[in-house]
């Protein structure tokens, strides 16, 4: 079984996030990077089918020179090789297109990647992946397993959850539950030495162009100060919420 | 030219969102000065969509598509937006949206923007106003092809009346079991209670709370309220509450009228989940806590003492 599996490299969740040129360029200032949280549940889940029913991991970002460290940790922690895109991804079809000639050309079965990334979440490249492969679909993944051809696959819906039948060739848009954070790898010194030795293929890109760009950005308005309501006063919440707020 | 909404229900009946996305889609018709159609599948009275704007509304009855398929309904929807000359498709940001909405994007070959907030701030060039970065900022943006795909974000434009006398009628769509590529074979559902996706009001608690015996006032709370419960990622991950309460970044996110945090400090991951939702209120014994500089209304207090005493209080308020 030949797994890919698509990496992000986005802020880190705790990052502050703030933007510089007018609010039109995001301000990487001080931002540490990681793999897009949802993505490292998609590896770990990859490395298990690695290592209980034989698999290759690869796994590919879409992005320029500065997201190999991101790659490399995903080798780290033991993807077999890495892809990298040379090309800024701008918008989820660009990064979709990119992905869908290293799919074609790889010949992958599987494509694991995360419903969403931390920075854009526009929850857009696995399902247009799945389309322009023509590859079956699976988002929101919390439960995968394979055998042969057959995949049988859990995607979380409003209230519950919905078990799926599907085959090969799949992709995946995975998210906390395809395995457990508890279960999540960190690279140790054996893996990251392994790491720099792994290889790291770098493509240029195919030429597809972005349908979407963000011109500007924006942060939420500043909150007014809190209104504090004294512990024995509830009656004043219920008043405030009912006759001010208007939500109960 | 047309405006598509694609308005979503489930065993025949529309989701609020549904509402939601009509409402936007009149707007956006408006905007452009092109015909508002709705589409709907399977749902069992298309005429509640007229009190929203829907003038044209088209049916499908199709027993493959039954329960939600991703690749069906996006073929559904496809080939209602070329029946209809649509080039603006606009679906909601549900679990059940955001999986169809780039199936569609690819089919129709159109720029697609999710979780958009607000209606286009200009229609040349197309712009609209979308969530990035986990709810911390919004990104303007352009979309540049001919077809572009709209998913809007729950309660971000609202539901407003405008009523029309508008007509219904069936529209067939060519769907075959191949064109499913899934098949469901079990859907698992907690009935009885409010899920935190169409919970108007959310109460949730974090490890103030001191373990999972002590949930029955917020279940309580959140009864009288009519509101679903949730946690905070810490209360998830100790196991005190199943995984598909926690709330946060790489959670589920909210965006409710009324979120209710007790015991929760506010975490930037936490608030980033729930920074959508209109009203905060925010219960915490430490008045240092995060979360208050994000909150509308505090209280500092014990949540042990003052969670009983807001339940006997809102008992009241209702039975008034």
């Amino acid at each position: 079984m030949k797994i890919l599996v698509c990496i992000s490299h986005v802020p880190d969740t705790t990052s502050k996030i703030n933007f510089t040129n007018n609010n039109e360029d995001f301000d990487t200032n001080g931002v540490q990077f990681v793999i897009n949280p949802y993505d490292e549940f998609c590896l770990t889940r990859a490395m298990w089918f690695k290592e209980k029913q034989g698999a290759t991991v690869t796994v590919v970002n879409v992005g320029e020179a500065n997201t190999e460290p991101t790659l490399r940790k995903a080798l780290a922690i033991g993807a077999d090789d890495a892809i990298r895109v040379n090309v800024n991804p701008t918008d989820g079809f660009l990064v979709a297109k990119e992905l869908t000639a290293i799919v074609k050309d790889g010949g992958y079965d599987v494509v694991l990647a995360g419903k969403e990334s931390a920075d854009y979440n526009g929850q857009m490249v696995p399902g247009m992946l799945a389309s322009l492969t023509d590859f079956n679909f699976v988002n929101g993944c919390v439960g995968l397993e394979i055998e042969g051809n057959q995949v049988t696959a859990v995607r979380e819906i409003d209230g519950g959850n919905e078990t799926l039948a599907t085959n090969l060739p799949i992709v995946i848009g995975g998210q906390k539950g395809i395995v457990e954070e508890k279960d999540l790898r960190i690279p140790n010194m054996r893996g990251i030495m392994m790491a720099r030795k792994k290889p790291l293929q770098v493509v240029e890109p195919t030429g597809s162009e972005a349908k979407t760009a963000a011109q500007s950005f924006e942060k939420p308005a500043p909150k007014g100060a809190v209104k504090l309501v004294d512990a024995d006063n509830l009656d004043e919440l219920i008043n405030l919420l009912h006759n001010e707020a208007k939500v109960i | 030219m047309s405006v598509l909404v694609f308005a979503d229900s489930t065993d025949g009946k529309f989701k609020k969102t549904a509402f939601e996305v009509v409402s936007y889609g009149k707007k956006v018709a408006e905007q452009l000065g092109s015909n508002l159609v709705v589409l709907t599948i399977n749902a069992s009275d298309a005429s509640q969509l007229y009190t929203y704007g829907a003038e044209k509304v088209l049916n499908i009855t199709n027993d493959n598509l039954t329960t939600f398929n991703a690749k069906g309904y996006a073929l559904a929807i496809k080939q209602a937006a070329e029946a209809t000359d649509a080039n603006v498709v606009i679906v909601d940001s549900s679990t059940d949206g955001l999986y169809v909405g780039p199936l569609v994007a690819v089919a129709l070959e159109a720029g697609y923007a999710s979780n958009v907030v607000a209606a286009p701030s200009s229609t040349a060039p197309f712009t609209v106003k979308r969530k990035a970065f986990s709810n911390k900022a919004f990104a303007n943006t352009t979309i540049s092809t001919e077809n572009k795909v709209i998913g809007v974000a729950k309660n971000s434009f609202g539901i407003h009346e405008n009523p029309v006398s508008g007509t219904s009628e069936n529209f067939e769509a060519h769907i075959s079991d191949a064109d499913l590529g899934v098949k469901s074979e079990k859907i698992d559902k907690v009935t009885g209670k409010v899920t935190i996706a169409d919970a108007d009001i959310v109460v949730s608690a974090g490890r103030g709370l001191k373990g999972p015996e002590n949930w029955g006032m917020i279940e309580e709370l959140a009864d009288v309220l009519g509101a679903a419960t949730a946690c905070s990622k810490p209360v998830s991950d100790l196991g005190w509450r199943p995984h598909s309460e926690h709330v946060g970044q790489t959670g589920k996110p909210v965006a409710s009228n009324l979120y209710i945090a007790i015991g929760i400090s506010g975490a930037i991951q936490h608030l980033a989940g729930i920074n959508a939702s209109k009203v905060k209120v925010v219960i915490n014994t430490d008045p240092e806590a995060p979360f208050f500089k994000a909150a509308d209304y505090g209280v500092v207090g014990d949540a042990f003492e003052v969670v009983p005493k807001l339940i006997e209080k809102l008992k009241a308020f209702k039975a008034s």
